[in-house]
C-alpha cells in the first residue's frame, strides 16, 4: 500500500509548518516570531496627525530673514524696512553700490526668488519647487522628531510612519492608563521651539500700549509670559538664537527643588550667544519656549559656556518632557490630530475573549455538523480545517502581521468558507458513487470536476479581499489579510491536502465498501 | 446525512415569476428605506466622536446626560446604554484638533461628580479623515464590482457577468435596506462586511454558473430552463450546506462576539440569507431573461475550441519548420 503520496507529504509539511509556527504565539515563549495584537485587542493609541506645513515655509522665510539680517549687519550693508510675512520678505537697500554684493549673499541661499518694485526695493519669496520641498522635509523631519521623543518616552514599540503628503500616523500600542495617553499626546504636540530674543529696552515700558501690527513696525513682537496672558514683553523679532543649536537638555532641581531645565548650546551657538551678551551687558535677554517667555533675566557678563536653563513652575513631568521634547529637537511645524483611536486595555481583553468564545464555538458547530453529515470524510476535512488555522496564525507571525477584531473575524469566517470546497468535491464524490463509479474514479473525477468551481470561487473571494486590502485603513487591512491567507491556506489544506488523505486510504475505502460510514450516504 | 436528493430536479423556473416579484418588492422597499429613512452613518464616514465609559456600577445615564448638558459643546451628544448596564457610550459631532486637550480628557473631568467609571475607548474621526474614508469606501465598492466583472466575463460570458453583478447588487441593496431599517451604525467595518457579502455571495452564484457552463458543454438539449433547473438543483446541497456552515459560525459571533462587532455581524448574517437566496433563485433567472442563448454559447466555446487547435497546428507545423 502506498500511503505516501506528493500531496500528503506537502499537507503534512504544511501543517507541520503552521503547528511549530504557531507555537510561540499560543504559549508565549521567549522566542521565535510572534502574532503581534493589534491595539483594538490589547489597548493602545492610534492618532494620525496631519503637519501644518504652511508653518514650515514660514519658518523657513523667518529662518533666511534672520541670516540675512545677520549677515547686513556684518558686511555693514544698510538696509531699511526689513519686514517678513507668511510668503515673502521685503526690504529697501539704502546704497546701490552694494547691489552686487548683497545679490551674491541672496544667490547662495537655495530656491529663492527675487523680485523688485524698483531697484533697491526687495521682494524675495521660495521658488515653487523649493516650498515642495520645504513642505516634504518638515512632513519627514516631524517624523523623525516625534520618533525620538516618543522612543525616550519609554513606551514599548512605537511606530511613527508617514502617511500620504503631509499626514503622520502614530501607534502606541503600550499605554495602559489615560494619564499617559495625555502625558504622550502633549509630547508629541508640543513644538519644543525654544528661541533665545532680545528684550527690547527702548519701548519695553510701552508694551501694554503698543498694538502688535505698531510693534512689528518697530521690529519687535509682543509675547505673553508663561505665568499668564495678561503678563506681556516686547521682544525683538529676529531671535539670536534657536532651539536648533541646542545639543543638550537634562532636567535638574533649583536650589527651591523645582524642577529646572538646563540646556546646552552647540560651539557654534555658544559663540553667537557669547557675542551677544558681551555686547549687551545691561540688558535682558528673554528664554522663549513655544511663544511663551519664561524668563528675561538682566545680562551681567558674558556668558561664554552655551548652557542656559529654562524656570517657570514646571511640574516634573513636565519638566521631563519639555527636556525630552529639547534634546529631539522641535518639530518643524506644529501638527494636528486628525483621526485618534484609543482603546484601554481591560476593553482589548473582553474583546479576545468574546471572539475567542465565538471562534471556538462556532468551529466546534461545524466540525460536529460535518461529521454528522458526512462521516469520516467530514473529518478529513476537519483535519484540513484545522491545519488552515494553524497555517494563517504561523503565516501571520512569519510576517509579524498583526492580528486585530476583524482580523479575527476574518478568522471565524474563514472557517465558515474553507469548508466550501470540501462540501463541494464531497457532494461530487458522492454524485459519481451514486452513478456507479468506482470509489478510487469517484475520488478522482470528484476533484477534477470540482476544481474549476472552487478555483474561480476562491480567485473571485481573493480579488475582493486584495481590493479591501488595498482601500482599506488599520483594521480593515486585517480583516483582509486573514481572508487571504485563509483562502490560499485552504488551496493546500481543503483541496490538495484531503485529496492527499483520500489518496493514501482509497485502497482501504475501496475494501471497506462503506459508503454510508466514509461518505454519509444513506445506503439504498 | 443528506439534505436534499441529489438526483432530484426541483423546478424553480416555474416559479421564478413569484421569486422576481419578491426581489423587485424587496430592492424597491429598501431603496425606499434609503431614500427616506437614509443610513446612520458612523463616525468613520461623517466624522464625530465616541466615547466609551465604563462604570464601576449601573451607568448613571440621567446624571450622564445632565452633565453634558451642562456644557455648550457637548448639549447635542446622544448616550446610549452599550451591551451591558454598565456600560454607555456617548456620541458627539464635534472633533478636536488639539492633542493638548482631547475629547476624551474634557468628558473625564466633565464626568467626576457622575461616579466612577473608565474610558475603554474614545474614537475620534475628523471631518476630513472622514470624507476621505467614505471616498475610498465608494472606490473600493466600485473597483471590487468591476473586477469581478471583467473577471466573470473572461471565465464564462458577459451575460453570466452582468446576471452575477445584478445579483450582488441585489444583496447590497437589500442589505443595505435592513441596515437601515435597524438602524445600523455604517463604519468601516460595515463596509468590510458588505465587501464580504460581496465575495460570499458570489461564490455561490459562480458554484452554480459553473455547473450551467458544464451542463452547457455536456448534454445535448438547448433548453435553457430545464438546464438552470437541474444546475441549481445539483447544487443545492452544497449551497445550503456551506451556507449553513458559515451562518453557524457568523451566528456565532453575532451572539458571543463582543457588541463591537455585532452590526458587522449581523450585516453578514443578513447577507448570507439574501445571498444564498439569491444565488438560487435570483442569478439564473437573469440570465434566462438576459436571453442568454446555449446554441450561440456552444457555437462560441466550439470556436474557442477550434481558434486553439488551429493555433496547436500552426505552432506543431512551426516546429516542424514545415512553413
Amino acid at each position: 500500500m502506498k500511503f505516501f503520496n506528493y500531496r500528503v507529504v506537502i499537507f503534512l509539511l504544511c501543517s507541520a509548518f503552521g503547528i511549530v509556527f504557531t507555537m510561540p504565539s499560543l504559549l508565549q515563549t521567549e522566542f521565535g516570531q510572534k502574532v503581534s495584537l493589534g491595539l483594538d485587542l490589547q489597548g493602545g493609541m492610534h492618532i494620525r496627525l496631519g503637519v501644518k506645513t504652511d508653518e514650515a515655509v514660514q519658518n523657513k522665510i523667518k529662518s533666511i530673514s534672520t541670516s540675512l539680517k545677520y549677515f547686513a549687519q556684518k558686511e555693514g550693508i544698510l538696509i531699511e524696512d526689513f519686514r517678513f510675512d507668511e510668503s515673502s520678505l521685503r526690504f529697501i537697500l539704502l546704497d546701490s553700490d552694494e547691489i552686487s554684493k548683497l545679490e551674491t549673499e541672496i544667490a547662495t541661499i537655495k530656491g529663492l526668488v527675487v523680485n523688485k518694485d524698483s531697484e533697491l526695493n526687495y521682494v524675495i519669496t521660495l521658488s515653487e519647487p523649493e516650498i515642495e520641498v520645504v513642505k516634504d522635509m518638515a512632513v519627514a523631519q516631524a517624523v523623525e522628531t516625534i520618533r525620538n521623543r516618543l522612543d525616550q518616552f519609554g513606551l514599548a514599540e512605537p511606530t511613527v510612519i508617514r502617511q500620504g503628503l503631509s499626514d503622520i500616523v502614530v501607534e502606541l500600542p503600550g499605554i495602559k492608563t489615560a494619564e499617559e495617553e495625555r502625558q504622550a499626546r502633549e509630547l508629541i504636540a508640543r513644538p519644543a521651539n525654544l528661541e533665545l530674543m532680545a528684550v527690547d529696552e527702548i519701548r519695553a515700558d510701552q508694551v501694554y500700549v503698543l498694538s502688535e501690527q505698531k510693534a512689528r513696525e518697530y521690529g519687535s513682537v509682543i509675547m505673553p509670559d508663561s505665568r499668564g496672558d495678561e503678563i506681556k514683553h516686547l521682544l525683538k523679532e529676529l531671535p539670536i538664537l534657536t532651539g536648533e543649536d541646542v545639543v543638550d537638555a537634562r532636567v535638574v532641581f533649583d536650589e527651591t527643588n523645582q524642577p529646572v531645565i538646563n540646556f546646552t548650546l552647540s560651539s557654534a551657538g555658544a559663540r553667537i550667544f557669547g557675542d551677544f551678551t558681551a555686547k549687551n551687558i545691561g540688558n535682558r535677554l528673554a528664554i522663549v519656549l513655544d511663544g511663551k517667555v519664561y524668563s528675561s533675566p538682566v545680562i551681567r557678563e558674558r556668558i561664554g559656556g552655551g548652557s542656559g536653563q529654562i524656570s517657570g513652575g514646571f511640574s516634573v513631568m513636565e519638566a521631563g518632557n519639555v527636556a525630552i521634547a529639547l534634546r529631539s529637537g522641535a518639530l518643524p511645524a506644529s501638527v494636528e490630530m486628525l483621526e485618534k483611536r484609543s482603546v484601554g486595555p481591560s476593553l482589548g481583553a473582553d474583546s479576545i475573549k468574546a471572539s475567542m468564545i465565538a471562534l471556538i464555538s462556532g468551529f466546534a458547530l461545524v466540525i460536529i455538523f460535518m461529521i454528522f453529515y458526512y462521516g469520516y470524510a467530514g473529518i478529513i476535512s476537519n483535519l484540513a480545517l484545522i491545519s488552515n488555522i494553524f497555517i494563517i496564525l504561523a503565516v501571520m507571525a512569519m510576517f509579524g502581521a498583526t492580528l486585530t477584531l476583524p482580523g479575527m473575524a476574518g478568522i471565524v469566517l474563514t472557517v465558515g468558507m474553507a469548508v466550501d470546497a470540501n462540501v463541494i468535491i464531497n457532494e461530487r464524490i458522492r454524485e459519481f458513487l451514486k452513478e456507479g463509479k468506482s470509489i478510487a474514479k469517484a475520488i478522482e473525477d470528484g476533484y477534477s470536476n470540482a476544481m474549476r468551481a472552487i478555483l474561480d470561487a476562491n480567485i473571485t473571494t481573493l480579488l475582493a479581499a486584495v481590493i479591501l486590502y488595498a482601500y482599506g485603513t488599520g483594521p480593515i487591512k486585517g480583516f483582509a489579510i486573514t481572508i487571504s491567507i485563509g483562502i490560499l491556506a485552504s488551496m493546500i489544506t481543503a483541496i490538495l491536502g484531503t485529496h492527499g488523505v483520500y489518496l493514501a486510504l482509497s485502497q482501504k475505502i475501496s475494501r471497506d465498501k462503506n459508503h454510508k460510514k466514509w461518505f454519509g450516504i444513506r445506503e439504498g | 446525512m443528506e439534505f436534499f436528493k441529489s438526483d432530484r430536479v426541483y423546478d424553480f423556473m416555474k416559479y421564478k415569476i413569484p421569486f422576481l416579484g419578491l426581489s423587485v418588492f424587496l430592492v424597491i422597499a429598501s431603496l425606499v428605506l434609503l431614500s427616506t429613512k437614509g443610513l446612520n452613518f458612523g463616525i468613520d464616514f461623517s466624522g464625530g466622536t465616541i466615547i466609551q465609559v465604563k462604570y464601576t456600577q449601573e451607568a448613571p445615564i440621567t446624571d450622564i446626560r445632565n452633565e453634558l448638558a451642562k456644557s455648550e459643546q457637548f448639549k447635542n451628544a446622544t448616550v446610549t446604554e452599550f451591551g451591558t448596564k454598565d456600560e454607555v457610550v456617548i456620541k458627539i459631532t464635534n472633533t478636536t484638533t488639539d492633542l493638548g486637550s482631547d475629547i476624551g480628557d474634557q468628558i473625564t473631568s466633565l464626568l467626576v461628580s457622575t461616579g466612577e467609571f473608565e474610558l475603554r475607548r474614545v474614537d475620534m474621526v475628523g471631518p476630513k479623515v472622514g470624507g476621505e474614508l467614505k471616498e475610498k469606501g465608494i472606490t473600493a465598492l466600485i473597483l471590487a464590482l468591476s473586477v469581478i466583472l471583467i473577471y466573470v466575463s473572461y471565465r464564462f460570458e458577459w451575460r453570466f457577468a452582468v446576471a452575477s453583478i445584478v445579483a450582488l447588487i441585489h444583496d447590497i441593496v437589500i442589505a443595505l435596506g435592513v441596515i437601515s431599517l435597524f438602524s445600523v451604525e455604517v463604519n468601516l467595518d460595515i463596509l468590510a462586511a458588505l465587501l464580504t457579502i460581496l465575495g460570499y455571495s458570489l461564490n455561490d452564484t459562480i458554484i452554480v454558473f459553473d455547473r450551467v457552463r458544464e451542463g452547457v458543454s455536456k448534454s445535448n438539449s438547448n433548453d435553457l430552463n430545464e438546464m438552470i433547473n437541474s444546475s441549481v438543483s445539483n447544487t443545492l446541497s452544497r449551497t445550503t450546506l456551506t451556507s449553513l456552515t458559515t451562518f453557524f459560525v457568523v451566528f456565532t459571533l453575532y451572539v458571543f462576539g463582543s457588541e463591537i462587532i455585532s452590526g458587522f455581524s449581523f450585516t453578514l448574517l443578513v447577507g448570507i440569507v439574501v445571498g444564498t437566496y439569491s444565488s438560487i433563485f435570483v442569478a439564473s433567472t437573469f440570465l434566462v431573461q438576459l436571453q442568454f442563448s446555449i446554441a450561440n454559447f456552444r457555437a462560441k466555446e466550439a470556436e474557442k475550441v477550434k481558434k486553439q487547435k488551429e493555433k496547436e497546428r500552426i505552432r506543431a507545423m512551426y516546429e516542424k519548420g514545415i512553413v
